[in-house]
């Protein structure tokens, strides 16, 4: 009995949850957008030859990793204002889970860029390739395809890290059952159908990462 | 910005919620975490397919939602948690998770002759496992245990949205009255700055400390 009544509403709420889900979806998209050339910036400027720009970089990357999403959700939502600089919920989103996203994975796109054979930089310098040829033309492909699986693994975990969202009402996945939640008192029923939404997304996606990872050939 | 100050010292309060919050979860996921990893290096395969599914399971939702489901979901059940033991035994959860796959791979790492030899030598599975096995795999599983603990004290923010007044819940209702988030919760920020570097530090030298006392016997 109880179990059926844990599952009976779930036909009716199913489609909001899964408009919450697409705008989880949406939301993991722009944090991409924003935070991949972010972490694969910080990774070059970390590797940088130059004291003050790797120094800069350390900065940017410990105060991103060691203060949680939800604070530097707040921080750009609530604080940014301060400034004159207001910004809708979901771009508030974008921005504090990009730059959290960058932050975590400079260190994945520094090693890919770190495990580039040596003898590639030789052989492009003996080219006569510029610096910056050799970093564009030469090492980031070559890194770029080392750290794929483990930038997609972190692209999973924060794709669940969008749920915070809720905090500053962005209608994603668990805003939606929340509310569901909030106005039916069924809060056991929805919550665990959002579970499963999550999970069916996560589950699979870490899967085929793993999958990716075993497949792939040797590195270099 | 002068402000912050003022506000850290304000936000200190929420520290002790944010201290039990994380080290009450390490805690419980450290020692549930024990069984699971046991059942996960079962010979039968039900046992180790039930582990799996616990540690896919717990890692496959957001932190926030198993806090949700404890907190909101079983009062509809009429099982009324308070935010704070929800919070707790939520990281609990997921600490379990993480925590057995990082005790599964400190296993792995010891080299199957120490067991061999620990038989040999006749030492029954508790005294191998106590003696042998664990004095090994400890130093394999501190640096990613420390880690992880380092990450939890920021997932512990997420029981400000269950009511817990941690350091972010602290910030959140400061915002309320002052209307300076920015700094209010740049101040915030500082306090888990503050919080993680000790961590790391410890961390670091419980990790060189365990594998000198290893290599020099």
């Amino acid at each position: 009995m109880i179990g059926l009544t844990l599952v009976e509403r779930w036909p009716e709420w199913l489609p909001q949850l899964l408009d919450g889900l697409w705008t989880s979806v949406q939301l993991t998209a722009a944090f991409l957008a924003l935070g991949l050339p972010l972490g694969l910036g910080l990774a070059v400027a970390l590797s940088s030859r130059i004291r003050a720009v790797r120094n800069a970089a350390i900065v940017v990357v410990e105060a991103g990793r060691a203060v949680p999403v939800l604070v530097l959700l707040y921080l750009v939502y609530f604080g940014l204002p301060d400034l004159d600089l207001r910004l809708g919920a979901f771009v508030s989103a974008t921005i504090a889970i990009g730059f959290s996203f960058g932050a975590y994975t400079s260190e994945v796109f520094k090693a890919g860029i770190a495990a580039v054979a040596r003898g590639q930089r030789e052989a492009a310098q003996a080219l006569g390739l510029t610096h910056r040829q050799e970093l564009r033309l030469v090492v980031l492909p070559q890194a770029i395809r080392i750290v794929i699986p483990p930038i997609l693994g972190w692209a999973v975990i924060f794709f669940q890290a969008t749920s915070l969202a809720f905090a500053i009402a962005v209608p994603e996945l668990l805003s939606r059952s929340y509310t569901i939640g909030a106005s039916t008192f069924r809060f056991l029923s929805v919550l665990l159908l959002a579970a499963l939404l999550y999970a069916a997304v996560s589950i699979p996606a870490s899967l085929a990462i793993d999958h990716l990872d075993r497949r792939r050939g040797p590195l270099t | 910005m002068s402000e912050i100050p003022g506000y850290l010292v304000r936000l200190l309060e929420g520290v002790q919620f944010t201290a039990i919050l994380t080290f009450g979860g390490f805690l419980l996921g450290a020692v549930f975490a024990v069984p699971v990893t046991v059942l996960r290096r079962s010979r039968l395969r039900p046992l180790r397919v039930l582990a799996i599914a616990y540690v896919e399971g717990v890692r496959g939702v957001p932190p926030i939602a198993w806090l949700f489901l404890l907190y909101f979901g079983l009062a509809q059940v009429d099982f009324r948690l308070s935010s704070l033991t929800a919070g707790v035994l939520g990281l609990g959860l997921i600490s379990t998770a993480y925590l057995s796959e990082i005790y599964r791979a400190g296993l792995r790492a010891v080299p199957q002759g120490q067991l061999e030899a620990a038989r040999a030598v006749g030492l029954d599975t508790l005294a191998t496992y106590r003696r042998v096995v664990a004095p090994q795999a400890v130093v394999t599983i501190v640096p990613p245990a420390a880690a992880f603990l380092i990450g939890l004290l920021k997932d512990s923010a997420v029981a400000s949205l269950i009511g817990v007044p941690e350091v972010t819940g602290l910030a959140l209702r400061l915002t309320q009255q002052e209307f300076d988030g920015l700094a209010i919760f740049a101040a915030a920020g500082l306090v888990y700055l503050a919080l993680s570097l000790p961590l790391a530090a410890f961390a670091r030298w419980l990790g060189t400390r365990l594998s000198a006392r290893l290599a020099y016997g």
